[in-house]
């Protein structure tokens, strides 16, 4: 019997992935909190993770079956999922940033992380245990 | 991976707030700072900030796995402008700088303004630095992994 780590990991190695990315979203908006006209971005973690974890080969994603086909972008890029977020006020420069939520959204993406991270973590130390039979 | 860009993110955030500092700085400093000559009176300097675009498959391209495909990563400045605001008359006639009519050209320096600006810089310089510091825990979380 063979350890199959997708399966034994489950959905936390794809989660903790986009929470990273997530986290250069988020920083990227708080870095050009006073850049006239910067549009404030976030991923769409619902739909991200969802495109993530569809993979390469279901059906409903685009195969190139031709050498001058155009490559599809990789399975859970973060493009399609990448969306401009509505400002609560509008601001004279054009700047939808916002910094408070932005904040706030950084804190609850770090929270989610640590804990995909503590996830995975636990993940491993079961695998260790079950490698060492003790 | 995507949690070392945000170095790069904050590092640039913060060279801006910084350069942003600098000219609020120098502007107070000079802020009556009269010249004989009107045209070389010292006028407010702004930095003219700009979000840094991604070189390569920024807009709609298909882009390498696991590379952010944010249309944006960190701010650059674009140079940094004169204000076009009027200079300040006063009227001084027995000033050594005063013109026939007796005024004095001083900057057109808003200490108000410029009292704002360096919060609002100041704060966003906290911001990033909170934001590194959070950042670099969570690198520093992420190599423990599986100890």
């Amino acid at each position: 019997m063979k350890i199959d780590f997708d399966a034994a990991l489950g959905i936390h190695p794809a989660a903790l992935m986009l929470r990273a990315r997530r986290t250069e979203v988020l920083a990227n908006n708080i870095a050009n909190a006073d850049t006239p006209n910067f549009k404030a971005r976030d991923i769409d973690f619902k739909a991200a993770l969802a495109a993530q974890l569809q993979g390469a080969d279901s059906p409903g994603r685009i195969h190139a079956t031709h050498a001058r086909h155009i490559a599809e972008a990789p399975a859970g890029a973060a493009g399609s999922e990448l969306k401009y977020r509505n400002p609560l006020l509008p601001s004279l420069d054009g700047n939808t940033v916002d910094g408070h939520v932005e904040q706030a959204e950084f804190a609850n993406n770090t929270l989610h992380f640590m804990a995909s991270m503590r996830f995975l973590d636990g993940k491993f130390k079961g695998l260790m245990t079950a490698i060492k039979g003790e | 991976m995507a949690l070392m860009n945000i170095f790069d993110i904050a590092g640039s955030a913060m060279t801006a707030q910084d350069l942003r500092l600098n000219t609020t700085a120098s502007n107070l400093a000079n802020a009556d700072s009269v010249s004989s000559n009107r045209d070389e009176t010292y006028r407010a300097r702004h930095p003219i900030f700009a979000a840094k675009l991604q070189e390569a498959g920024a807009f709609g391209g298909p882009t390498a796995a696991g590379s952010p495909e944010d249309a944006s990563a960190g701010v650059t400045i674009q140079g940094i402008m004169e204000s076009d605001a009027p200079l300040q008359m006063r009227y001084q006639p027995h000033h050594p700088m005063a013109d026939e009519n007796g005024y004095v050209a001083y900057p057109n320096v808003n200490v108000v303004e410029e009292m704002a600006d360096m919060m609002s810089a100041s704060r966003s310089f906290q911001l990033n630095v909170q934001m590194l510091n959070t950042v670099k825990s969570m690198a520093e979380r992420l190599l423990t992994m599986g100890q």
